[in-house]
């Protein structure tokens, strides 16, 4: 593509881990130059975090998973030197992110006033853990404890299992998308205004803000959301909503209605409820519907299902996935190559722009990989 | 912004957007609307409307107009004339019958970012598949990442494609807006559902791609993460649960009181042997309560913190000094609690007091602001 949304912007990426990094990741692909400011020897703690004992160059898979289609440019934020430098690039900038915990940033003199001051047109982003009052606001941020925190870990699993999280890490992803959201609403309005901004959330807002429907629905009845006991899929849902064994695998059946479900399926035991308890009945109807789909294949079931319009669909793993015709259109792969040559395959950008995907083949940068380049743009 | 969008994808990037200053107006089918109106929710009813509408659709105005009736459609596309944006999530093919495809609302307003949320693109053996949340889990992978070893694949028990695919196609219509700033000219942008859970699958997905394609293990018990080591993960204690998240196992041993896990010296061990560390830690901390853990762990600074639901949540200070709860007033003057815009510019909250509006509420009113004809005057 020949001119991306955000070409022309520059981004100052004081973040580490996860969340703020994922916020960069979108805006680079999106188009704009983002520059991870890093601590000289160590950079973004996420160079060290593997999983799986993978590494690439150096650096774990998981940081050029993250960081790619970015530079980096290192610096010591408590000598006044480098200092000296980042104000010369923030005053150059269009927005910079950060989710150090409150008050660090203020700490190395560049919080939003003192940034401000050097750049009235800023976009500044700050993700914290908590918000930036209260009593846990220096509490790590981290993905697990706020999923506990939460009340979403008594969304997934059945009514008797253990409180249980999303198995990813849903409040960094989430929280740094909706950065993503914050700052771009603030590059418009700065188009207008010229003005800049302070963007802030919180990863727990963010994950407040997930269960929004959650919320609204106990505010209004008073009524904690409770887990079917059978097959939950969401536990403000009617049955059938969930994952139900057969014969031979998985199958996923959402909205559904349970006469005609009765009737597709053939089960005299569920014929005996109408949809009006559907919610009210749902363990039941669950457990019937169980013991019903455990005869037949999921080939079977999904073919009878398919032929009444019926929301239900197989479950694959990423093997079938990713073999799938359905998946390979989609043209969701890319290949990225490390300045050493070694090429390693990751996800693209999930958004189109006019009708185009937007790939990328720049690989995450090493740590200080650009600071001759930036420090000799700097003199220009 | 015209937002034809129904349910929650696309309705919830039209809340983020009104919520940040747009105006957002719905247009609904005569009679029935936004099919949502009718998602009677775990039987929780607001003025005969399921609260999820509500809580999606706050902030926003109903435009009722049958887009197979002419004199309406033509209503519509005046409209769409004096629009930034228009946002849909049909499914593919459907615009276009309509006549309200990405190529035809371009050459009526030049200057439009056009939005769509599909389920699965627009093309391939998907294409025509309904864009569901539990079935796009399904089909994406998701499923076998939550949940202990010997269980089903287990969806997660909230929208989270429904929600992503939303921020995403938020992301791009305001990066398009920022680009039409810039240039003048019209965008289109595109998400898809199934795209958009397999980029909240990065990090996971990436490692599946280059570790000889193996699929994911969730471990035996108390499962956080499936690629992540011991003791990360939720525990039963004699009264309520503790969170662990990425600890040393030494340390916890010495801290709890556990003479088991201090045989776990190696860092591999944690990922390696996770089971059986698991296992000795779910023993062990049914001995005493969450609280009393929490008292030991965390003035140690171990990542560690009390499993809370709702009733608990909303009692905490922390929980209230974020003020996440926000009023609406609907029309009829029925109140609602629901949850605000969780960024905060320049230091403030987007507090807007208005409700979810009735089917073809704002009609007069837009067909006069718009000069859409046929109005009562």
């Amino acid at each position: 593509m020949n001119q991306l949304p955000l070409n022309g912007l520059t981004v100052l990426e004081f973040s580490q881990y996860l969340s703020g990094p994922s916020a960069g990741l979108r805006l680079a692909d999106l188009g704009a130059r983002v520059i991870k400011i890093e601590r000289p020897g160590v950079g973004d703690a996420c160079r060290r975090l593997s999983i799986k004992n993978l590494w690439v160059d150096g650096d774990s898979l998981l940081f050029h998973t993250i960081n790619r289609n970015k530079e980096s440019f290192s610096a010591d934020l408590k000598s006044p030197a480098d200092r000296a430098v980042i104000r010369k690039l923030i005053s150059r900038a269009d927005v910079l992110t950060h989710n150090f915990r409150p008050g660090v940033m203020e700490g190395f003199e560049m919080g939003y006033e003192d940034v401000a001051a050097i750049n009235a047109g800023i976009v500044y982003g700050a993700i914290s853990g908590y918000g930036t009052s209260g009593p846990w606001k220096d509490l790590p941020g981290q993905d697990l404890l706020l999923q506990s925190m939460s009340g979403l870990a008594y969304m997934t699993g059945n009514e008797k299992d253990n409180p249980m999280p999303f198995g990813l890490s849903i409040a960094d992803s989430l929280c740094g998308a909706q950065l993503v959201q914050g700052i771009l609403a603030a590059l418009v309005r700065r188009q207008k205004t010229g003005k800049g901004a302070l963007v802030e959330i919180s990863m727990m807002e963010s994950l407040l803000d997930f269960q929004f429907e959650f919320l609204t629905t106990y505010h209004s009845s008073g009524q904690l959301p409770r887990r079917s006991r059978y097959s939950n899929g969401n536990p403000l849902l009617s049955a059938p909503y969930g994952i139900y064994s057969t014969l031979d695998g998985f199958i996923a059946i959402a909205m559904v209605n349970i006469p005609q479900l009765a009737r597709a399926i053939d089960s005299a035991a569920l014929a005996a409820y109408d949809q009006g308890q559907a919610f009210s009945h749902r363990d039941e109807i669950k457990q019937l519907l169980s013991q019903d789909l455990m005869k037949q294949s999921s080939a079977y079931w999904l073919q009878r299902l398919h032929a009444e319009d019926m929301w239900a669909m197989e479950v694959l793993d990423w093997k079938r996935l990713t073999a799938h015709e359905g998946y390979k259109v989609l043209g969701m792969e890319q290949a990225v190559t490390t300045e050493r040559g070694k090429s390693l395959l990751t996800t693209r950008c999930p958004i189109r722009i006019d009708g185009e995907r937007l790939f990328s083949e720049k690989a995450a940068p090493r740590l200080g990989e650009d600071n001759e380049k930036i420090v000799m743009e700097l003199l220009k | 912004m015209v937002d034809f969008s129904q349910f929650l994808s696309g309705p919830s990037a039209g809340l983020r957007l009104a919520d940040m200053g747009a105006r957002v107006i719905k247009i609904e089918k005569p009679g029935t609307g936004d099919i949502c109106r009718q998602l009677y929710v775990s039987d929780t009813r607001i003025e005969g409307e399921s609260t999820i509408f509500h809580a999606i659709n706050r902030n926003k105005q109903s435009y009722a107009a049958d887009l197979k009736n002419a004199d309406d459609l033509e209503k519509v596309k005046k409209l769409i004339r004096q629009a930034d944006v228009v946002l849909h999530n049909f499914r593919p093919g459907v615009m276009e019958r309509i006549g309200l495809d990405y190529a035809t609302v371009k050459a009526l307003n030049p200057k439009i970012v056009y939005g769509e949320v599909s389920g699965y693109g627009s093309e391939g053996p998907w294409k025509d598949l309904p864009g569901q949340d539990l079935l796009v889990q399904a089909l994406s992978g998701l499923t076998w990442l939550s949940n202990n070893r010997d269980e089903r694949p287990t969806p997660m028990g909230a929208s989270v494609v429904d929600i992503l695919a939303g921020t995403y196609l938020t992301q791009g219509i305001l990066a398009a807006l920022y680009r039409r700033g810039v240039d003048g000219r019209s965008v289109l942008v595109q998400v898809s559902m199934m795209e958009a859970i397999l980029d909240f699958q990065f990090e996971v997905l990436t490692c599946h791609f280059n570790d000889g394609r193996q699929l994911p293990v969730r471990s035996r018990l108390s499962n956080g993460n499936a690629y992540i080591p011991a003791p990360y993960g939720i525990y039963k204690t004699r009264e309520g649960y503790l969170s662990l998240a990425m600890g040393d196992i030494p340390k916890l041993a010495t801290l709890l009181e556990c003479e088991p896990l201090t045989r776990y010296v190696d860092k591999a061990e944690w990922f390696d042997m996770r089971d059986e560390i698991k296992g000795v830690l779910t023993e062990h901390l049914l001995g005493r309560s969450a609280d009393e853990w929490l008292a030991v762990l965390q003035p140690a600074d171990v990542w560690c913190a009390k499993v809370m639901d709702y009733k608990d949540l909303l009692d905490q200070v922390g929980y209230k000094v974020l003020d996440m709860e926000l009023k609406v007033k609907t029309s009829n003057g029925l109140s609602l609690k629901t949850t605000r815009c969780p960024i905060r510019v320049d230091g403030g909250t987007a507090f807007s007091d208005r409700g979810a509006p009735l089917l073809g509420e704002h009609n007069a009113l837009i067909d006069e602001q718009f000069g859409l004809g046929n109005f009562m005057s």
